[in-house]
């Protein structure tokens, strides 16, 4: 069938399985959105273009499926740049489309012309330039296959105006995805598989490390089977939260730069490392030098490129964790480490000790204790966090109990303020039925109020929480240790915010003291519609352990702790 | 010149690696982006034609007490466009460099000069009263010998192309490695379906 390039786009999208679509439009994309009138894909107009690449990227979190977003030329296409750069570090599979001046103006400074493959080349798995429309149905398969297979993440097409104009021959299921040079491999070898069993079964203080990978190959029940057959204690990454339930015995949690310091401790006590789809971060190991200096170390990656980059691996497996974790699974065997795990459970003991939760005579309203709140209030039952990036976001990953599977959403490589909204947005047209807690600092939630109208407008029931303690937290934090408390340009205003939600016709409420908590969120779960909850919380607050930058992991900086709490407990 | 050359090609810490490439607009950029956005530090880089109108062939050299030689191999093949990259370091490779020399030729320096172009068995491919241009082809080292010796009489432009190499023996470099069960196998490109499921 015939087709014109605005049409071809949605009948891909169609065969693809897209079912919602996060975009703005502008001149150079009119065609395709002029077609959009005739399929039956929803599309969710945001309010600036960074928001749609954050939305898709929050939707494929969500669903484990594409997301896509959509802009237009010059302006439209630079502000997707963010979310993209987020989605890349991050390795979630997007396609963006952005339309591109004709492509007899491409190159003469056109009016919004950019040369948006040259400026997205870093930041997306691939990208291409369409300037002839019979090239864009392959290029559309292409782009959701690169996107979602291997390591996925994100990739662009570039679709110039006249493209999508013009008409060619349609026909989606013929096309032969034919790419030479893309052939992620997705199992070990059996040299691999014999020589990383030997180190496993041998292992006295063997630690798995859970990273995102675990969750994008979707190897849950792979990696609990392995860890309780081997009966191996498991800490996970930041995105590696939602790998295995936090409530699982041999979960020791989040370890890195803000982990607990048990976990760290065990990191650099352990004589085995198992890296499963994880980068070794330097939020995640401190100092090299210093990481982990006791631990051979098996590392499973997609990647190839990430094997050897940052620590020498002295097994390197390049290949799908949950293939991988299938290989492996029938040779491991179980071994008691009795010695280990009470190594691990002294240091948690010491660590429980400084839990800020643990304090008697403390009435200040802290972002612990209203996580811990959030958490009572949801007891155990299945919701989606979608974090902003900050303070708030660490005491999220840390106290909030994360029982369920891929349930807590995060910008981790990019670390991009204003995440946390249009993520939520996103997510919650994958799981349209499930409660979405989206948790802000008063920073990143300013970068993305005009979401707000989004919420609205699509009738989105987010229970929208902001933590506002009147500073760019994080970045105060980092100058009160580290600058010597010379704070610079780090104290941030912030409307109304119970005033603000009434003007977007969502349900506003503000928290000031512990005893109003626990009613606000009660009352912001029973309200059918979104909620924005306003919560005054400490203003010089720290997040606790920290590894400061040079240090070695076992050396974090630990909550102050009063004396005489010490000895009570 | 003999046909076998086991001289040395540059330092000790001198990687050679080549890569096919898929013959499409922008690669180039992609792998010179590559290399910068990675901070590694690329010797030199050629691309040109290779029997195959889709495929193009790029000679890498890295030196390896600067940059990392397994990571740029690495990252290079992660390019959706890079068939194929192999270290032909330690292989049995042939390797040359082409470099056209413009030299200063006056009065008795000129035979002296034809002299030092027999004994290279390079080649000279213009001349003129004061100057000749001279082609030179071999491994890195003898180039930078000829080099060496020319200068006193007074270098005036030179352009080298960059190594290219290729592995000896009858073997085809397809680029597409032998099928050994590890790769991605057609039933599996589809997506994981349980995330968070």
């Amino acid at each position: 069938m015939r087709r014109t390039g605005a049409q071809i786009v949605w009948e891909s999208l169609i065969r693809e399985g897209v079912e919602v679509v996060f975009g703005y439009p502008g001149g150079a994309i009119m065609p395709v959105y002029d077609a959009l009138l005739d399929y039956p894909i929803h599309h969710v107009l945001v309010r600036h273009e960074e928001n749609a690449a954050f939305a898709a990227d929050g939707y494929a979190r969500a669903s484990g499926k594409v997301g896509v977003c959509m802009a237009t030329s010059g302006p439209g296409a630079t502000n997707l740049v963010t979310g993209l750069a987020c989605a890349m570090m991050d390795s979630i599979p997007v396609v963006a489309i952005t339309g591109q001046v004709p492509s007899h103006l491409v190159g003469t400074d056109a009016f919004q012309e950019t040369d948006v493959t040259g400026v997205t080349l870093p930041i997306t798995k691939h990208n291409y330039l369409v300037t002839d429309v019979r090239d864009l149905p392959g290029i559309m398969k292409e782009a959701f296959h690169i996107a979602r297979t291997g390591r996925p993440g994100p990739v662009l097409i570039d679709i110039c105006k006249d493209v999508q104009f013009a008409s060619t021959e349609f026909d989606y299921d013929a096309i032969q995805v034919r790419l030479p040079g893309y052939r992620p491999r997705v199992r070990a070898t059996e040299d691999q598989v014999r020589q990383a069993i030997q180190l496993i079964n041998s292992a006295q203080r063997p630690l798995i490390l859970a990273g995102h990978g675990v969750i994008l190959a979707g190897a849950h029940d792979e990696l609990q089977a392995f860890a309780e057959k081997g009966n191996i204690p498991v800490c996970t990454t930041l995105l590696g939260i939602g790998s295995i339930s936090e409530s699982h015995p041999l979960n020791l949690r989040m370890m890195g730069m803000h982990g607990e310091a048990y976990v760290n401790q065990a990191v650099q006590a352990a004589d085995l490392l198992i890296a499963l789809g994880m980068r070794f971060d330097d939020r995640v190991t401190g100092t090299l030098s210093t990481y982990a200096q006791e631990a051979q170390i098996i590392h499973v990656d997609i990647d190839p490129a990430e094997i050897g980059k940052n620590v020498i691996a002295d097994i390197g497996i390049v290949g799908d964790v949950k293939h991988v974790l299938a290989q492996l699974l029938p040779h491991v065997e179980y071994r008691a480490r009795s010695e280990w795990f009470a190594r691990i459970e002294e240091w948690r003991k010491e660590s429980l000790r400084r839990d800020i939760l643990a304090r008697n005579n403390d009435n200040s309203l802290h972002v612990p204790y209203v996580i811990d709140q959030i958490r009572r209030s949801i007891n155990g039952g299945q919701v989606t966090i979608v974090t902003d990036v900050g303070q708030h976001q660490m005491w999220a990953a840390q106290y909030f109990r994360h029982l369920h599977r891929n349930r807590f959403l995060s910008s981790g490589g990019l670390g991009s303020m204003g995440y946390g909204l249009p993520a939520g947005i996103g997510a919650s047209f994958a799981r349209p039925d499930e409660e979405i807690w989206v948790i802000a600092g008063d920073g990143g939630f300013q970068m993305s109020i005009p979401e707000l109208a989004t919420v609205v407008q699509e009738r989105r029931r987010l229970k929208i929480a902001v933590m506002r303690n009147g500073y760019l937290g994080m970045v105060r934090q980092w100058q009160e240790l580290m600058h010597g408390k010379r704070y610079s340009a780090v104290s941030i205003s912030c409307p109304d915010l119970v005033k603000l939600a009434e003007a977007y016709g969502i349900m506003g409420m503000r928290a000031e003291k512990r005893a109003h908590v626990a009613e606000v969120i009660a009352e912001a779960r029973s309200h059918p519609g979104p909620v924005l909850i306003d919560f005054v919380v400490e203003q010089e607050f720290n997040v606790y352990p920290m590894v400061q930058p040079g240090k070695a992991l076992h050396e974090m900086l630990r909550r102050p702790v009063a004396e005489e709490a010490l000895q009570e407990a | 010149m003999p046909l076998v050359d086991h001289s040395k090609n540059g330092t000790e810490s001198t990687h050679v690696l080549v890569a096919l490439v898929e013959n499409k607009p922008g690669v180039l950029t992609r792998v010179a982006s590559l290399f910068r956005r990675r901070n590694f530090n690329i010797e030199s880089l050629t691309v040109g034609h290779t029997d195959s109108p889709e495929v193009s062939r790029m000679t890498i050299v890295v030196d390896a007490s600067k940059t990392n030689v397994a990571m740029v191999e690495r990252n290079l093949f992660k390019l959706v466009n890079i068939i194929d990259v192999q270290d032909v370091t330690h292989a049995p490779a042939v390797m040359r460099d082409l470099a056209l020399i413009k030299v200063r030729s006056e009065g008795q320096a000129r035979f002296e000069i034809m002299q030092l172009v027999n004994v290279y068995r390079a080649k000279v491919v213009d001349i003129c009263a004061e100057s000749m241009i001279i082609e030179v082809t071999g491994p890195e080292s003898k180039v930078n010998s000829l080099v060496d010796m020319l200068r006193p009489y007074g270098i005036i432009e030179m352009v080298r192309t960059g190594l290219v190499a290729m592995v000896r023996g009858s073997g085809y470099w397809t680029g597409l490695p032998p099928e050994d069960g590890n790769g991605m196998a057609e039933e599996e490109l589809t997506p994981a379906k349980t995330l968070g499921m």
